[in-house]
């Protein structure tokens, strides 16, 4: 991809909220070469600045819209996201969610959603002035042949570089892919179970933050 | 509580370690009263499947009695079951399709990453079997948390039932049923199977029942051969005889019409690779010795079917893969999917249509486990079956 281009999915990215996303939407279906995998899945990245992961998961049960009720409601999400310690909801479509970070620490970053379908798609972005540059979309589609839905998560961000120091830069360069996978998976057992699969024999005292 | 904990290769002790808890809503607590060492635990004791920790409590076939349940649990305290070791969450794609052992939900997502990069796609939780398959402790215990207990113990409400003859209800007995039903035996088939272990007998007593017309099992432990000629079988020790000869000319010059490998990643044998493959296994190349299921695939006649019960875990080389692919050969295998199976197997063991306890050839305390092990993988002519039995007076 040439430059330009590069600096064109820049702008786009920092612009993401207007469309809803549209780096997200690219990345979910343009792949820039002539097969039909995701963008995502290009060997070469294609996002500029941007980073970004995306991963897919069915869920047989229950039906589409209690998934995205679930989801709609930020404040579950912390149940299934390993590295989200709370969401507070805020004023209209705003939340603050407090981010777990190396050595103990937490950064805390105010999204507001950019677009919303019911049952179908909620996507999200980081307002203006936030610690971290970035964005999520998470969509809901039925399955082919009954089999349940589609929940596909893709998150975009900025690798932030400076005073946030070399640890978050790491945490949000090479977790988020393995993140969004293991985030999606517990979903799926909560929704699939009413609970998320652990093989500790005995239960273990929480340890003071 | 006291339990069969993992040390090292060949280093298994029985130590004091925490109690179990109701750890998450569906779970319960048994109390073991009998539990078995597997022919496939004795790969976790040789350290050839990747992912075992010392401190890890082994074991997967186990009964008890329940204890404690959770509050979305449905069984109810005293009553007496059986786990299957493949744990299952009853509700997911597979599990529909009842194929349990491929529960997309048992293995808990940290774990799941193992298997995923080793197979390609993550593994169903199972007990005591390595962080692979979920990292969950076993049942070579006093005392195990067993999750989903609302899907998979089989509750066994006939108390002229004992343990003995209900046991391997929760591995050896569905497996060795699922490894003829894969075999898809018709009547009249000539069936062969590698190794006369308790998944080897299993499956020639399961494909006699199905309408094998001869079922012919291959070892070379004199004891063993001795048990399947008493389930009606026909026998050949490989040490005496060329396999594949003798199983030529007893199908009639077509070869088998289905074969089973009940034998899996240990095979012992006498060509060139398995020798190689022996060694590449102990310097930790981590290559399954595969000489049985080379064997059978050359064995089976054309267009037959090849049913694979034995456990393997990495990868193997100098495979006939030309073999499989010319002749035409069905292939069937997997873990076991217990859950569909226990059911059925149990209303025949109640109406001895089905022997179990021909195997048992010790019965131990908890507290000779280690002993139990060393014999099982060094005696294994005469230690055909081990179970332990926690508060049996040594």
């Amino acid at each position: 991809m040439d430059r330009k281009s590069l600096t064109a999915a820049g702008a786009v990215a920092g612009a993401l909220a207007i469309g809803g996303g549209l780096l997200l939407a690219r990345s979910s279906r343009d792949t820039g070469n002539d097969d039909d995998a995701p963008g995502r899945t290009a060997r070469h990245g294609r996002f500029g600045d941007y980073a970004v992961v995306g991963k897919t998961v069915t869920i047989s049960k229950p039906p589409r819209d209690r998934l995205f009720a679930f989801w709609r409601d930020f404040t579950n999400l912390p149940t299934i996201m390993e590295n989200l310690d709370r969401v507070e909801l805020l004023d209209g479509n705003r939340s603050r969610w407090t981010i777990k970070a190396p050595a103990g620490g937490t950064v805390t970053v105010e999204t507001e959603i950019a677009q919303e379908k019911p049952g179908e798609l909620i996507a999200w972005r980081s307002v203006e002035g936030s610690e971290i540059d970035t964005e999520g979309r998470v969509r809901f589609r039925d399955a082919p042949g009954d089999r349940g839905t589609e929940v596909e998560l893709i998150v975009a961000y900025k690798p932030p570089f400076g005073r946030l120091g070399q640890g978050i830069a790491k945490l949000l360069q090479r977790e988020p892919a393995i993140q969004a996978r293991r985030d999606l998976r517990r979903f799926k057992m909560l929704m699939e179970t009413g609970e998320i699969a652990n093989s500790d024999r005995y239960l273990k005292i929480e340890e003071d933050a | 509580m006291r339990a069969l904990c993992y040390h090292g290769k060949q280093d298994v002790r029985v130590d004091t370690v925490p109690d179990p808890d109701i750890v998450n809503p569906r779970d319960a607590i048994i109390q073991i009263t009998s539990t078995a060492i597997c022919g496939s635990d004795l790969h976790l004791y040789d350290g050839v499947i990747p992912g075992v920790l010392p401190g890890d409590v082994l074991g997967h076939e186990f009964m008890g009695k329940v204890v404690e349940t959770g509050p979305h649990s449905t069984l109810k305290k005293g009553q007496r079951v059986v786990v299957p070791f493949t744990i299952a969450c009853g509700s997911c794609f597979f599990c529909g399709k009842q194929q349990y052992s491929a529960c997309d939900n048992s293995n808990p997502v940290d774990k799941q990453e193992m298997s995923e990069t080793l197979y390609g796609t993550p593994m169903a939780g199972l007990f005591g079997y390595s962080h692979l398959t979920g990292g969950y402790s076993g049942g070579q215990a006093e005392y195990v948390r067993v999750p989903f207990s609302d899907v998979g113990p089989v509750v066994i409400e006939d108390d002229s039932l004992d343990d003995d003859q209900v046991l391997f209800l929760s591995d050896i007995l569905p497996t060795g049923w699922m490894a003829a039903e894969n075999a898809e035996i018709e009547d009249g088939d000539v069936v062969a199977v590698w190794g006369a272990g308790p998944v080897g007998l299993f499956s020639a007593q399961s494909a006699l029942i199905m309408g094998a017309a001869r079922v012919i099992v291959i070892d070379h432990y004199p004891h063993r051969l001795e048990l399947a000629k008493g389930l009606g079988c026909e026998i050949i020790n490989f040490r005496e005889t060329n396999v594949r000869e003798a199983l030529l000319e007893m199908s009639g010059g077509r070869g088998p019409d289905a074969v089973i490998d009940a034998v899996g990643m240990e095979a012992h044998g006498f060509s060139i690779d398995n020798m190689m493959d022996v060694a590449k296994q102990k310097v930790g190349m981590g290559a399954d010795r595969a000489s049985a299921l080379k064997q059978a695939i050359l064995s089976v006649r054309k267009a037959g079917r090849l049913s694979i019960p034995g456990v393997y875990g990495g990868m193997t080389d100098k495979f006939p893969l030309g073999a499989l692919m010319e002749k035409g050969i069905t292939v069937k295998t997997g873990q076991t999917h217990v859950q569909k199976y226990t059911n059925k197997l149990l209303a025949m063991i109640a109406d001895k249509k089905i022997n179990t306890t021909f195997l048992i050839s010790h019965r131990l305390p908890l507290e000779a486990a280690a002993d139990g092990y060393a014999n099982f993988k060094n005696h294994q002519d005469d230690y055909t079956k081990v179970v332990l039995k926690p508060g049996m007076e040594a």
